[in-house]
């Protein structure tokens, strides 16, 4: 079996913080604009990018591009730099704990007044 | 015994692509799991992930990816189809199941939960993989990171299994069916 155990110094955290921020924000995203588009007809039907998939469509089409943009840009931003982890997880955690909560339907009725 | 072309691509959707992608996520857990064991954290070793874990970990997400996707842009458009006055209410899932009271909490409820979650699944895959491929010398080196991606790990374990349970249940209350039949065996009387 292949051992390879090349000791390196403590290294750059900056890419794997954009990538677990980034996923978060994304699930984030994706909680906010399913409760906005279940609560505005407006923004329900400028999201209805498919037609027969309805408001879906254009709900996940905007949360994955605005979730990869999020990345790339946090990703160049924080190349070689050591971040602080412990904030950025805790700040990624908020988010996914939002996102999951958001898109749960009696939370989000309870967030829209019904 | 025979199968509808809508019967078909519903059970791709849910039985191939779902289903390997929740036992792909567990077992991408336990390999976690693993790897958090195998060694204390701030070892700050290079070694890299191995070719079988990249291939089990892009087929992971890809898997993922493949279910959302065809479940999004192929079966939801059969399922929430508007009913033309006098079709066959068994062709149309959503209204049939919103047809009646007993029925109408598994769209108000369990659709609208399902159609949402289920993205957080691949999505957080993606992740996964991209730091065990990627970044493992950060992931060898710092305990933060290995708990970060774990958690992420089970929120996509968690989000799957809530799509795929709600989408089983779903589809047995009110099946997307109908299309070209196929005959699987014997012949049709």
């Amino acid at each position: 079996m292949r051992e390879p155990n090349t000791t390196v110094q403590s290294p750059a955290n900056g890419s794997v913080a954009a990538a677990v921020l980034s996923c978060g924000f994304g699930c984030f995203l994706l909680g906010v604009l399913a409760v906005a588009a279940d609560g505005s007809k407006g923004l329900a039907a400028a999201l209805n990018f498919y037609t027969p998939a309805g408001p879906l469509s254009g709900v996940t089409t905007v949360m994955i591009a605005l979730w990869l943009a999020c990345w790339a840009v946090l990703a160049i931003r924080w190349k070689s730099k050591h971040i602080a982890f412990a904030k950025v997880s805790a700040t990624a955690f908020v988010f996914l704990a939002l996102g999951l909560l958001l898109t749960f339907p009696p939370f989000g009725d309870l967030f829209l007044g019904r | 015994m025979e199968l509808t072309h809508r019967e078909l691509v519903t059970a791709i959707h849910g039985m191939l692509f779902g289903g390997f992608f929740l036992m792909a996520l567990f077992g991408g857990f336990v390999l976690l799991l693993e790897l958090s064991d195998s060694g204390m954290c701030g070892e700050a070793s290079a070694r890299p992930a191995s070719r079988w874990q990249t291939v089990y970990l892009i087929a992971m997400a890809a898997l993922g990816w493949a279910a959302v996707l065809s479940g999004a842009y192929i079966i939801y458009p059969w399922y929430r189809a508007v009913a033309p006055a006098g079709a066959d209410p068994t062709l149309y899932p959503k209204f049939l199941l919103t047809a009646h009271p007993a029925t109408a909490g598994w769209h108000n409820f369990g659709m609208e939960w399902k159609e949402h979650v289920a993205w957080i699944a691949p999505m957080a895959a993606t992740m996964v993989g991209w730091v065990l491929i990627k970044h493992r010398a950060a992931w060898n080196a710092s305990c933060q990171v290995r708990n970060a991606v774990l958690g992420f790990a089970a929120a996509a374990f968690l989000a799957a299994a809530i799509a795929g349970g709600w989408g089983a249940m779903i589809n047995k209350k009110a099946p997307v069916q109908g299309g070209r039949t196929y005959q699987l065996m014997g012949s049709a009387k």
